[in-house]
């Protein structure tokens, strides 16, 4: 195209060149119109760009605002129903425990009272008889005179003595005895009472952590309401972890449904036939497979909806008698399709036993090796075992799917906004090169007429000139003082 | 709501991983074994053929085995023809009987002598007929000959036939004495049949020789 210009083929430069020279003057004359034709051209290009920029900007702010709110909304409605399970335990707490208080304080005191009163009787000594000891007093003031009746009497009264002395002293000891036995009898009472208060010790102790737990999420929740920046940084943080969580465990989950769908395509061939297509690389078994799969899961978020695992439906509305209903509905279908997964188990080995002997004997070694895959492996009760336990184990996978849902909410508005922000910046980045594009066009234009600009500006500059000198020759050399220099000297 | 949208997502990712037209994925496969002159002694080849496919068949493919005589184009040539169920398990014992009623039949034509001529193209319209009875996704005719065709003089066949959306795959072609000779008649005879399939209408022609790797041939997607 640029070829069929050239004044001289075989040199293209100074053809350039000449064609430059030759359309100088006319571009130097479309000078004025060409620079408003560039200017106007950048400017419709800045211009949508920047107005696009400002619409991201606002969408991202709208975007954020939006987030702010489902977050926060998030955050307050899980305290709520955290705090709703602890009133939940404390209401059970008090409704178990402190609800027998009164029969516990009856118990406890009557227990104290016993322990009172046995106290006291162990602490009854008989006394001795007051005219006993004076008698004895007055006996120890005789004094021995050596005569005999005297001092047979008082060996009989020592001897009587001695007997009366054993007795009381017998009769001290069988005492004290008597104290000790009501003493032990006590032991058990001191600590029916010791575990009882210890018991009370742990509810009470129970209660305030509760309370105490009660407190920290009001207090998060008070927090929340009244929109802190900082609450919102630990709620998207929290919401950012739980989302990793959450899609590292459904990873897992997903790994489960894989073997299980691996355990149950072969047999379900035997079901829905082993040769029909429902599209080009999906069989009807294997869909069929995936239904139960599928099914297996729907079961087992109803069975954890239901046990308030999870709050993924509305089921508030309904009463507790038709939950109970529905939870035993789900976890008796989960348990059909357990015992479903475990009868094809069993299909399936003796489908790939038959497949295997059938090969043999036609002695094609090589398709028996691609059939033995990693799952022949696995013993016939093994297989079993998974095909009855995996349905079970997909039923939690409702529980990462809830903080998978409710944080991937939050995580995707962020990143979205993210994105926005991002576009919009690239947008003002776009429209300020446009800009400056522009600008450098206009410049690049002058430099294309470089000669006759620079002959422009020598022509304005000779009249300039002329008019300065005449300047110059019409003003004295000195300026003349109004007095004659004359009267100066 | 989040939930029903979660499981919604789930399905249309379910459907969505094989998305695509629905296509009828059975196999129908008619093995020709030329039972003519010295050709008898290949027959525990074929045999061998023959079971490779029984093991690589899935329920509701076809099979059927037929031989080459001096007029082929009859039903009674037919050996042994099979469309499997649906059941796995059904499938195999069918495939167990065709397998005893090949080995029954090679065991049979060991101790036969060879028929006079060799009418291949008979056989090819009596495959085509059984093929397109099937109503199968793909369609393949094996012929185990030397691909010498040799007709009497009553027998007509030079007229043009119809092999729409068939593949034909030659097995075990082997060279005659005269192919020993002059090279260039045994390379022109796979020419002649190769133009003579491809004006027929046949999706595919194949020469395969090599009868260690059969898996490369009637592989499901090959």
């Amino acid at each position: 195209m640029l070829r069929s210009l050239y004044i001289w083929p075989d040199r293209p430069l100074l053809s350039l060149l000449v064609l430059l020279v030759l359309a100088m003057p006319f571009l130097y004359l479309a000078r004025e119109p060409m620079h408003t034709l560039l200017r106007r051209a950048s400017r419709a290009i800045v211009r949508p760009l920047r107005l696009g920029a400002r619409w991201l900007t606002d969408a991202a702010a709208r975007m954020r605002t939006r987030n702010r709110e489902v977050l926060l909304a998030h955050g307050s409605r899980e305290l709520r129903l955290s705090i709703d399970r602890e009133l939940e335990r404390v209401t059970i707490l008090v409704q178990r425990d402190l609800e027998g208080y009164p029969a516990l304080q009856r118990r406890l005191m009557d227990e104290i009272t016993r322990i009172e009163e046995d106290y006291k009787r162990s602490g009854e000594v008989p006394p001795p008889s007051p005219e006993w000891v004076k008698a004895i007093e007055a006996l120890a003031k005789i004094r021995a005179t050596g005569d005999g009746v005297v001092e047979r009497i008082l060996a009989d009264i020592r001897d009587s003595l001695d007997d009366i002395y054993q007795k009381v002293v017998a009769e001290y000891r069988a005492a004290y005895q008597q104290r000790h036995k009501i003493l032990s009898t006590c032991v058990p009472f001191w600590r029916s009472a010791s575990q009882t208060l210890v018991q009370v010790e742990r509810n009470i102790t129970s209660l305030n952590d509760s309370a105490a737990k009660i407190d920290a999420n009001v207090e998060k929740l008070e927090s929340i309401f009244a929109r802190r920046t900082e609450v919102e940084n630990a709620l998207t943080s929290s919401a950012s972890t739980q989302f990793f969580i959450s899609s590292l465990v459904m990873l897992i989950a997903f790994g489960g449904a894989y073997v299980n769908f691996k355990l149950i395509s072969l047999p379900m061939s035997a079901m829905v036939g082993g040769g029909d297509y429902i599209t080009d690389t999906l069989r009807a078994s294997e869909i069929a497979a995936l239904v139960i799969i599928l099914f297996e899961t729907l079961m087992g978020l109803f069975l954890m909806e239901t046990l308030r695992f999870t709050n993924l439906f509305p089921l508030g509305n309904i009463t507790e008698k038709m939950r109970r209903r529905l939870m035993w509905v789900s976890l008796a279908i989960l348990l059909v399709l357990a015992g479903v997964e475990v009868a094809l188990a069993v299909m399936r080995d003796s489908i790939i036993a038959a497949d295997v002997a059938l090969k043999q004997s036609l002695g094609s070694a090589a398709a028996v090796q691609t059939e033995a895959s990693w799952v022949t492996r696995i013993p016939t009760f093994g297989q079993m075992i998974l095909g009855f336990t995996l349905p079970f184990a997909l039923a939690f996978v409702a529980i990462p799917l809830e903080y998978f849902v409710g944080s991937g909410r939050i995580v995707v508005g962020a990143g979205f906004t993210l994105l926005i922000r991002g576009a919009a910046f690239s947008l003002r980045v776009g429209a300020s090169l446009a800009g400056e594009a522009g600008k450098l066009a206009v410049n690049f234009y002058d430099v294309l007429i470089f000669a006759p600009l620079a002959i422009e500006r020598w022509i304005r500059k000779v009249p300039e000139t002329a008019s300065h000198k005449e300047k110059l020759q019409s003003a004295p050399a000195f300026p003349q003082p109004a007095t004659s220099g004359e009267e100066v000297l | 709501m989040k939930l029903t949208t979660a499981t919604l997502a789930l399905g249309v990712l379910a459907v969505c991983a094989g998305c695509g037209p629905a296509v009828n994925h059975n196999q129908a496969v008619y093995v020709l074994v030329d039972t003519s002159g010295t050709y008898t002694k290949e027959v525990n080849k074929a045999q061998g053929v023959v079971n490779y496919l029984l093991g690589s068949l899935e329920p509701g493919d076809s099979l059927a085995v037929a031989t080459i005589k001096s007029r082929s184009f009859s039903e009674k040539d037919i050996v042994a023809k099979v469309s499997l169920t649906k059941d796995p398990i059904q499938a195999n014992s069918q495939k167990k009987a065709f397998s005893e009623k090949m080995a029954q039949f090679a065991h049979s034509t060991q101790n036969t002598k060879g028929t006079a001529y060799t009418d291949i193209t008979g056989g090819l319209v009596q495959a085509a007929e059984f093929l397109n009875e099937t109503g199968a996704g793909r369609k393949t005719v094996i012929i185990f000959s030397d691909m010498q065709e040799e007709l009497d003089y009553k027998t007509v066949r030079n007229f043009p036939i119809k092999l729409d959306g068939i593949r034909i795959i030659a097995l075990n072609v082997s060279k005659l004495s005269t192919d020993n000779v002059d090279p260039r008649r045994y390379m022109g005879r796979l020419e002649w049949w190769e133009k003579r399939a491809r004006a027929a209408g046949a999706t595919e022609w194949r020469v395969v020789n090599d009868m260690e790797h059969l898996e490369r041939v009637f592989s499901r997607r090959g």
